[in-house]
Formats: C-alpha cells, structure tokens, sequence
C-alpha cells in the first residue's frame, strides 16, 4: 500500500489529540490534516478529497454524529472511524449504524491504530473498485434483488418493466417492509434515468420544517442553524428519480409545495427567491390507503391525482409464501458474504418455521431474522434454535391439535401470545380482534400465560 | 569543529548497557556519538494519572538544553513513555528536526512476563534509537520489514529488523549527511 496516496484528516478539538495523530501519521507517509470543529472539516472536505477521517464524536458546536451525516452526503465512500473519550457503547453504536466504520476509545494502542488505519485504507480501496464496478452490475442486472418466486411478484415484475420505459408518476403501495424503495430502484435503474441519481426521503422521518429543507434546500441564514447553503433532494435528483417514501405522512403545507413543484418542476430554495429548475421522475410509496386519506380530508385530493398516475401494489409478505425460501437463501448468500461466515443453508425444520409464520413486518423482518441467525448460528446451516421465533413457536403450541377451526384458531392465539410476550394490545392488533375478544378467547381455550 | 551527536540518560542508571546504543549510532550515522548528562526537571512531564511521562514534551527540554556543537541529540531513559492520544510509545522524534528520545521500558521481556535477556533487550534499544534518529533525518515508515525505520508497535517486532537502513532510506540519510 502506497501511504501517500491516502488522505486522513482528523477532527478533533483537542489540540494535543490533533497534533500526536497528525504526526504519527506523518511519519507513516500518509497524506495528512486537522481540522478542531466541524466547520474547520466541512471546509477542507470542499477544498480536498480524503479517504479516512478520524472524527471525535463528541465535539462543541455540530456534534461528531451530525458531522458524520454531512460527511456522507459530501462523499458517502469516505471510510470515518469514530473517536471516543468514553467507553460509551451507545454512542458508537449509534455512529457504526449511521455508516462510520469503526470506533476507538481515548487513548489508543499503537498496535490498535495501525490495524484500523490499514483495515479502512484497503476498505477505502475496495470502494472504489466497487463503485465502478456497480455501475456495470446495475446496468446488467437491474433486477437483481427482486425475489419473485410467486405469481403476484412476478406481475409487479412485468409492472416495473413496463413503466420504466415512460416517465409516469408512479405511487407503490405496500405494508411497512414489503421493499417499496426496492421496487422504486428497479424502475430506475431500468429507465433512461438510470445514469442520474435516484434520491429517496422518507418523508415520515422528519417534522415539517426539516422536510421542507430536506425537499427544497435552503439558502445560509434561512433559518437558525442553516450555516450553509444547501441544496435540497429535489434539486439533487435533477435528471434522475426522486422517491418520496412515506408520502402520506406530509403536512398540509408541504402537501401544497410539493403540489406546486409537480406543476412546473420549478421552487425557491428556503430563503431564497432565485427559482430553481430540476427535471426528475417521480415515484411515491406509502402504507396508507391514500384514498382513504383523501376522504378524511388529510391528503389533497389534486395532490393523489398527480402522483397516482401509475398503481403498484405489494401485498404483504404472508399472501405470497412461495417467494420465502428463495428470500431466505438470497438473504443467507447475502450476509454469509457480508460476515464472511460459512453458513451457507438452512434446515428442514427451520425452514418451515419461516414458512409458517405471519411476518406482519414482512420481507425486513424476515430480513432481519436471518441477519440474527447469522451471528449467532453455528456453521455450515442455520438451525431452529437460532430463530428470533423459535423458542416461543414450538411446535407443541403452534401445532394445532386436530384441523377442526377451533384447534387452529386456539393454536394460532397461543402462537401470537407467545410471540408477543403476552402483550394483549399487540396480540389483539396482530389477530385484528378487540381485547375484549381476545380476553374471550384465552378464557374459552382455557390459555395460560407461562 | 566536528558536530556531535549527544546521547543523554534520562533515569537511565547502568550507562555500561548503552554502550552497543551508542557504538551502533555512531557507525551508521558516521558521527562521534558521546553521552551527556543534563539536569532536566523531568517530574515537570510526569502524567500521576497515567504514570507515564510525556514524550513530546521532553523533546521540547532537549531542544532547549541541546549544546552549541550537537548536530542531532537523543534522550535515553527507561520511563515509560506517552503521547496524549496513545497508550504508550517506544520513543518519539522529531521528523526532519534534532531531537529524539526513546525508552527501554517496554523493551524488557520482563514487561511481558518473559525471562530477562540483557543482549536482546540491548538490541532493541539500539534499533529503536536508530529509528527515531532515523525520523529526525525525514524518513517516514518502511514497508521492508528488515529495514531499521519499519514500523515496529510491539518489542517481537524490533527483532525482525535490522540495525541498518535498506538501501532506499540509506540513500536519503546519506544526502543528509554532511
Ligand atoms: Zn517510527
Ligand atoms: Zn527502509
């Protein structure tokens, strides 16, 4: 590895910490700088590319995590290795799932340093591989992620296939988890806009005026905090898709903006009064029944004619079973590569345990059980054992006694109770029953709480 | 007047064990290597926290205290040093500048529960202290595992290397040197 090709920058507001770093990595041959707060940094990201920042999570002014979502919107690819004055787990923890890399703990040892700077270094490398490398996969194989096993995904295939070739609004409807975003990125990877970004917002993550910002940009001053200018998702998706996730969750006011936007693909940024041209296809998805919203008067009526020009629906996880097992393969390839562990299969028993269950938070859930398997399964195959799952269902309360309705309706409450830890709102909410129901039932089953 | 490199023990009592420091100095530098005490107030860089002493600032005393005829100097103790960020170092120096310091005390087997062994703990001492003056003349680390400026961040390490420079840092001090 050629160390003066890499760039390090660290940030810190100790001067002492910023001045041992900057020379240990001098004598390493790196190319190297400081900056002592996240104003200092953002400037010297705009002036230099960097590979690596090392970044004191806990710094007066923009906090270390705030710094570190700007950093990624600059140049996702930087590897950022959290510094942390305090064994705080949660922190870190909170950093490493924002995307930093790795964190370390004041004062570090030598031997701990080198490894980690070399360990992001070949990372920083592989990125960059990989990033030119992606491109040619996308354009390939756009589809790659999609499991479509069952007929209904593989209609929602041809869906995709055929909207991709026009620039129609499109809005996806699907229960939290059914990969909205997923079926929103195939559509454009496969249309002309492929070659320009797809941004997405989750429009239900931010209060009003932060998702105005989000949407619209904002020029400095425009409100307190607004220290930069800042362009926003709409001016950034200019040749390419904006995907607007969670639609049915924005206010009245933005309701109106963005219905403004959609009309002439023009908008001032926050602030400002200069207007701004951005040309982009548009793909909304929700869990909501719009029309519904539109009816109870909390979603414009104009606003849903524009955007439901082109319908996809994803039904839920529990009504297409047959795309399970190849989600569950595709999902064990995928993190036995990312773990780098040799679990390469699943048992029988296991197997149909996923098959059976309900996955009210559908394919992510299911995502995430195999993501948990993963790290606490036991090569080469995951086990009952190491479902989230497994000790609750077993068979002996999920196995209904006889096929007679009764059997499998007292089998299945026991199911959900277990699962929820007898938590009756929960259980109620999953059966789609009223408490006084459920009480009902456990009574006439004779159900007890273990 | 022919310049010197000063070597100064820092609570290093036994000077017999520097001999093969200073002898390895002065053969690769090719310049008269002798010891000089200094009185250095060193309790002034002492960490009570950490019980450790800072290596960066007993560079700074050295510089103050450097003689008129030194042309390199290097302070050799067996406190156990620090900088800020690190848990410990081996020793300190200043890249492309005079001074250097280094320190035995986590050379010795002992530190690591092993049986002493005064020859090998003398090597060490040497290399390390050849490394560090190494930095004083620009160089960075070396990928070549047998050259003296590989970087070294555990004692099985130092045994790896040489004493001596490959021939790519040989031929950067060699322009260095008058
Ligand atoms: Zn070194
Ligand atoms: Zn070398």
């Amino acid at each position: 590895m050629n160390t003066s090709e890499i760039g390090i920058l660290i940030v810190d507001d100790e001067s002492s910490v910023r001045d041992s770093l900057y020379k240990w990595f001098l004598e390493d041959g790196y190319r190297v700088d400081t900056a002592a707060d996240a104003k200092e940094a953002l400037q010297k990201l705009q002036k230099q590319t960097w590979d690596i920042i090392l970044l004191d999570i806990k710094m007066p002014g923009m906090s270390g995590l705030e710094l570190q979502e700007r950093i990624r919107e600059i140049d996702p690819g930087i590897v950022i290795i959290i510094i942390t004055a305090y064994a705080s787990v949660d922190t870190a923890v909170t950093a490493l799932k924002a995307g930093a890399f790795d964190y370390v703990t004041k004062p570090f040892d030598p031997d701990e340093l080198e490894h980690l700077i070399r360990n992001a270094a070949e990372k920083r490398q592989l990125t960059r591989e990989n990033l030119q490398l992606k491109e040619k996969i996308i354009q390939l194989n756009p589809e790659e992620t999609i499991i479509a096993e069952s007929p209904q995904m593989k209609h929602i295939l041809e869906l995709v296939d055929t909207v991709a070739q026009t620039d129609s609004t499109v809005l996806i409807h699907g229960e939290s988890g059914t990969g909205k975003e997923v079926i929103a990125r195939a559509i454009h990877n496969k249309s002309k806009r492929r070659l320009f970004p797809m941004i997405a917002v989750n429009c239900g993550a931010f209060p009003e005026t932060l998702l105005e910002s989000e949407l619209f940009g904002h020029e400095k001053g425009a409100f307190t905090g607004a220290q930069y200018r800042r362009k926003g998702k709409i001016e950034l998706a200019d040749g390419g898709t904006l995907f607007l996730d969670e639609i049915g969750d924005i206010s009245p006011k933005t309701q109106l903006d963005l219905l403004r936007v959609l009309e002439t693909h023009q908008f001032n940024r926050l602030g400002g009064n200069q207007l701004v041209q951005s040309d982009f296809r548009l793909i909304c998805a929700t869990n909501k029944n719009l029309e519904e919203e539109v009816r109870k008067g909390n979603f414009r009526e104009d606003l849903f004619y524009r955007i439901n020009v082109f319908f996809i629906l994803i039904p839920p996880l529990r009504e297409r079973k047959e795309d399970i097992p190849a989600l569950v393969h595709f999902f064990i390839r995928k993190y036995a590569r990312t773990m780098n562990k040799p679990i390469y299969d699943i048992s029988p028993e296991a197997m149909a345990l996923m098959k059976n269950y309900t996955w009210p938070g559908n394919v992510r859930e299911l995502e995430n059980a195999i993501e948990r398997a993963m790290v606490i399964g036991k090569p080469p195959m995951i086990h009952s054992k190491d479902l989230p799952f497994a000790q609750t269902s077993t068979a002996a309360v999920s196995q209904p006694e006889s096929d007679s309705l009764e059997a499998i309706e007292k089998a299945h409450i026991s199911a959900v109770l277990t699962r929820t830890h007898w938590n009756i709102k929960r259980s109620a909410e999953i059966l789609n029953i009223d408490r006084v129901t459920l009480y009902n039932k456990i009574k006439k089953y004779n159900l007890q709480r273990p | 007047m022919t310049r010197k490199l000063y070597i100064v023990p820092i609570a290093h009592p036994r000077q017999e064990n520097l001999e093969l420091l200073r002898r390895t100095l002065s053969e690769i530098f090719t310049i008269p290597a002798e010891f000089l005490s200094l009185k250095l107030n060193i309790d002034s860089v002492y960490n009570i926290r950490r019980n450790q002493y800072h290596a960066t600032e007993i560079l700074a005393m050295l510089l103050r205290k450097m003689p008129a005829d030194a042309d390199r100097i290097i302070g050799v103790t067996n406190l156990d040093l620090y900088i800020p960020i690190l848990t410990f170092v081996f020793g300190e120096a200043q890249l492309k500048g005079r001074a250097a310091v280094v320190s035995c005390f986590r050379l010795r087997n002992e530190f690591y529960g092993l049986p002493a062994n005064n020859d090998l703990l003398a090597e060490r001492f040497a290399k390390e202290a050849v490394h560090e003056l190494g930095h004083t003349f620009g160089l960075i680390h070396c990928e070549n595992p047998t050259c003296v400026m590989h970087a070294s961040t555990y004692a099985e390490e130092i045994d790896l290397k040489n004493y001596q420079f490959c021939p790519n840092c040989r031929a950067v001090v060699n322009s260095k040197i008058r």
